[in-house]
């Protein structure tokens, strides 16, 4: 019982580690970006407290996984404020026509 | 069981959080997300940060996603990469089989359901200097999100009457 549950819970953390990265790999939408650094860090977060769990140490692994949820959030909080900023300066959420900026 | 059901769950919600055209749609998919890692956090034990991954995760940060979206609009933007979609693949399967080689060995070890009670004095008393830095970097946070939203033309006219 135990093995199979290590194993769904390791399947879920490389899955959203996969799926965030692709996102980052392929978009250009500002937005879409926080969006798969956010998948990213679900799966970074679940396999802190796992660890934690399974090492005997799940306060260890609880904490760092509550530091990790401040981080990400306040990331999510300044990502989308300049995302909204820099589309009403530019006009433009495309980071393609960011990227050619010169000022 | 419940396990599985929550794994194809987590998966398919990130998978059209990525896949969905509409920024909207996406942000609640990843909202659909979070509450699943949470409830899989809740099934290993970690009851107290399954409880703030889904206020804060799937609350919060999704009514911040819902708010930045209304505000800077849904623009289509062309579905080109920087890089080819094989390339991109390639890296992310690649990616996926070092951190599957890295957590190879912990399924040797069982998941700990006994929740101990230390948590409460690791993060109150152990942590302390780290919990604060915390709380001031929330505030710094919110408080630069204030800033970065606030019209320019609206600070001016204040200044304006400020002077006046």
């Amino acid at each position: 019982m135990n093995i199979s549950t290590s194993m769904i819970v390791l399947t879920a953390v490389m899955g959203l580690f996969g799926i965030g990265l692709y996102c980052l790999l392929i978009t250009r939408n500002l937005i879409r970006v926080l969006v798969g650094l956010q998948i990213m860090v679900k799966g970074a977060m679940l396999v802190l407290v796992f660890v934690g769990q399974s090492q005997g140490q799940p306060s260890l692994g609880q904490s760092m996984a509550l530091t990790v949820i401040v981080a990400d959030t306040i990331v999510a909080v300044v990502g989308l404020a300049l995302a909204v900023q820099v589309k009403r300066s530019i006009g433009t959420l495309d980071i393609a026509d960011i990227s050619k900026l010169k000022r | 069981m419940l396990h599985f059901i929550i794994l194809v769950g987590i998966l398919f919600c990130a998978y059209q959080a990525v896949r969905d055209k509409r920024l909207l749609v996406s942000a609640i998919w990843l909202a659909g997300t979070s509450a699943l890692v949470a409830i899989m956090m809740y099934l290993i034990g970690a009851y107290q940060i399954a409880v703030i991954e889904l206020s804060v995760g799937a609350g919060l940060v999704t009514v911040l996603f819902v708010f930045a979206i209304n505000i800077a609009g849904d623009e289509p933007i062309p579905n080109l990469s920087f890089i080819p979609k094989w390339l991109a693949r390639i890296f992310t399967v690649v990616a996926i089989v070092l951190i599957g080689w890295q957590l190879l060995p912990l399924l040797d070890f069982p998941i700990i359901l006994n929740q101990d009670a230390g948590f409460q004095q690791l993060v109150w008393e152990n942590r302390k200097a780290d919990l604060y830095l915390q709380v001031v970097m929330i505030f710094a946070g919110v408080i630069s999100m204030l800033r970065l939203l606030t019209d320019e033309y609206q600070i001016r006219n204040l200044r304006k009457e400020i002077q006046e």
